[in-house]
């Protein structure tokens, strides 16, 4: 039994003049494994959130079947299971953070010292403890992105969505998330998380699935997708020329810029002799820098295939 | 425990906005002043007092019960926070009728402190209370929660400025719903005579609720009519918020 089995998933949603239709997501399919950590991974506007509202039943999907470990998703008792944070959450901003956490887990029907209880240690885990009686109007993006993931782990989910959790938070902010997130999966949860940066998945995700235009690309580890994630070498010099390297090499891709010649090498190899070739010449080499892989390049490869 | 949880939070959010305040306070302000328009008055001084007091109280409430109704559904849906709830095991039917409760329990709190000052004054003015105003407040509150109902019914698929125009314009044809009766009787023909009876019971008939004639003129109530209201009031208030779940069912939160 899969935490996340979505097949066949499509949505359209009408245009302005009620006619014409667009097609959204056009046929989704996505596996989530007990127990990892799945990043969803595609640039804005490739259908990441419209799947995550038809994951939770803000939106009806056109076809296609969504289950959630085991049942079918837009069922109460599923929900039960199901810890989520929107993208760019809002909460009602009349209440203070205690409050939030209380009237949430009044909504999973929890008993009453319990929610107590939980809502100290998850303040404490997302370090509002301090913060707990000021009303949520007055928090930042930032305070609110954490009191957001709190309420969402107060019934202690199996499985957590969530949407585009890192963004709005600053370096510090973003470690702190990380490390909640590898800690929940050390405790046997599921978590399925959206973004459009490939750095927010890297040193964390199990695995991911790429959704380009509401169509899932790749789905696999990281690490197979960017196999060959170093995408050139940069080599920076001064001592040589531009002209006399293209004289030596026509096709050796280089420029001046800030009278420092920068080479670009196409893989490892190339740059090894190029690197030969300038010690020879007695230029001398500033830096070399493996050049990774964007997303951006993945998908313009993608686009481009 | 979900429904009182939604209704509890809807009626914190009403009673932390200032305008929820400002109504209530104008409320209370325009029924005392109706003490010293009857002061100044030559005749009737009761009379006044309570044809005043009771219209002010009227006029206010029925204000609070239409813009916090609109508002509290339309900013849920507006503001996204609904994510938050229909996300969780909670249904789209609960929600409604959570909200309902909510803000049910709003206009008690809110009608009820008009009312008890309003009481504090006629007595001190007239020495005596008039226990068949009571029974007005009643009524007035059944009239309220239709009226609620109306504005969530709108608010599950409208705007809130055309859900105030849609359920003001119900409001006052409600108070005048008698006219179809009249009109299905004196008419001719069957499709007139259908279109007679379609006004009369879709229109809610709010001039059930309206017995401050009797009330100001000390005319005798009848129990019938109070019981018939009762029972009006349910029926149209289900029936209001059923349609509201149905079209809510449908919605997609966007
Ligand atoms: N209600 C809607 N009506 C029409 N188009 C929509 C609607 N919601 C989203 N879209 C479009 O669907 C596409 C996918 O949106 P979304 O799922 O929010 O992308 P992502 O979360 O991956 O950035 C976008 O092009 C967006 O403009
Ligand atoms: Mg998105």
């Amino acid at each position: 039994m899969h935490a996340l089995e979505i097949t066949g998933l499509k949505k359209s949603f009408k245009s302005n003049f009620l006619i014409k239709k667009f097609q959204i997501l056009k046929g989704i399919d996505i596996r989530v494994e007990k127990g990892e950590i799945y990043g969803f991974l595609g640039p804005n506007g490739a259908g990441k959130t419209t799947t995550i509202k038809c994951i939770l039943g803000l939106i009806r999907p056109d076809a296609g079947d969504i289950r959630i470990l085991g049942d079918l998703a837009n069922q109460i008792k599923t929900k039960a299971r199901i810890g989520f944070l929107p993208e760019q959450p809002y909460f009602y901003d009349y209440l203070t953070a205690e409050e939030l956490l209380n009237f949430t887990g009044m909504l999973f029907s929890l008993p009453s010292k319990v929610i107590a209880e939980r809502t100290k240690r998850l303040l404490e885990l997302v370090g509002l403890t301090k913060k707990k009686d000021i009303k949520l109007r007055k928090f930042s993006k930032g305070m609110i992105q954490r009191v957001g993931l709190a309420h969402t782990l107060i019934h202690e989910p199996e499985f957590i969505i969530l949407d585009e959790p890192f963004s709005g938070l600053d370096p510090i902010g973003r470690k702190e998330l990380r490390d909640i997130i590898l800690s929940l999966k050390d405790e046997g949860k599921t978590i399925f998380f959206s973004s459009h940066i490939l750095q927010d998945m890297e040193l964390m995700v199990d695995r991911v699935g790429i959704i380009l235009d509401g169509i899932i690309k790749k789905e696999g580890k990281l690490s197979d997708l960017i196999s060959h994630s170093v995408k050139c070498f940069e080599i920076v010099l001064t001592g040589i020329d531009p002209d006399t390297i293209t004289r030596w090499n026509p096709s050796v891709e280089c420029l001046l810029r800030d009278e420092q010649t920068i080479i670009k090498a196409a893989n490892s190899d190339e740059s090894n002799s190029i690197i030969r070739w300038i010690s020879g010449q007695n230029g001398k080499i500033l830096s070399v820098t493996p050049v990774k892989m964007t997303l951006e390049d993945i998908f313009l490869e993608e686009i481009l295939q | 425990m979900k429904l009182k949880a939604i209704a509890f939070n809807t009626f914190k959010e009403a009673v932390r906005n200032k305008v929820f305040y400002l109504l209530v306070v104008l409320g209370i302000t325009s029924a005392v002043s109706s003490l010293v328009i009857s002061m100044l008055t030559l005749g009737d001084k009761e009379k006044v007092l309570k044809d005043v007091g009771l219209a002010s109280i009227d006029f206010f409430s029925v204000l609070i019960a239409i813009f916090t109704g609109i508002n509290l559904v339309f900013k849920e849906i507006d503001k996204r926070t609904i994510f938050n709830i229909l996300s969780k095991p909670v249904s789209r039917a609960g929600f409604i009728i959570g909200k309902f409760f909510g803000l049910a329990l709003t206009l008690l709190v809110a009608l009820t402190s008009m009312a008890v000052i309003f009481f504090i004054f006629l007595l001190i003015s007239t020495g005596n209370i008039d226990l068949s105003i009571l029974i007005y407040f009643f009524l007035l509150y059944l009239q309220l929660l239709i009226i609620t109902a109306i504005s969530i019914l709108f608010s599950s698929f409208s705007t809130p400025i055309l859900s105030s125009i849609f359920t003001i314009s119900l409001y006052l044809i409600g108070q005048v719903s008698w006219t179809f009766n009249e009109f299905k009787s004196q008419i001719k023909g069957p499709v007139q005579q259908a279109i007679g009876y379609f006004f009369y019971y879709i229109l809610p008939n709010l001039d059930k609720f309206n017995i401050k004639n009797d009330i100001v003129l000390k005319t005798s109530l009848d129990g019938y009519s109070i019981i018939n209201g009762i029972l009006y009031a349910v029926c149209y208030t289900t029936a209001l918020l059923v349609l509201a779940i149905l079209i809510f069912n449908k919605k997609e939160f966007q």
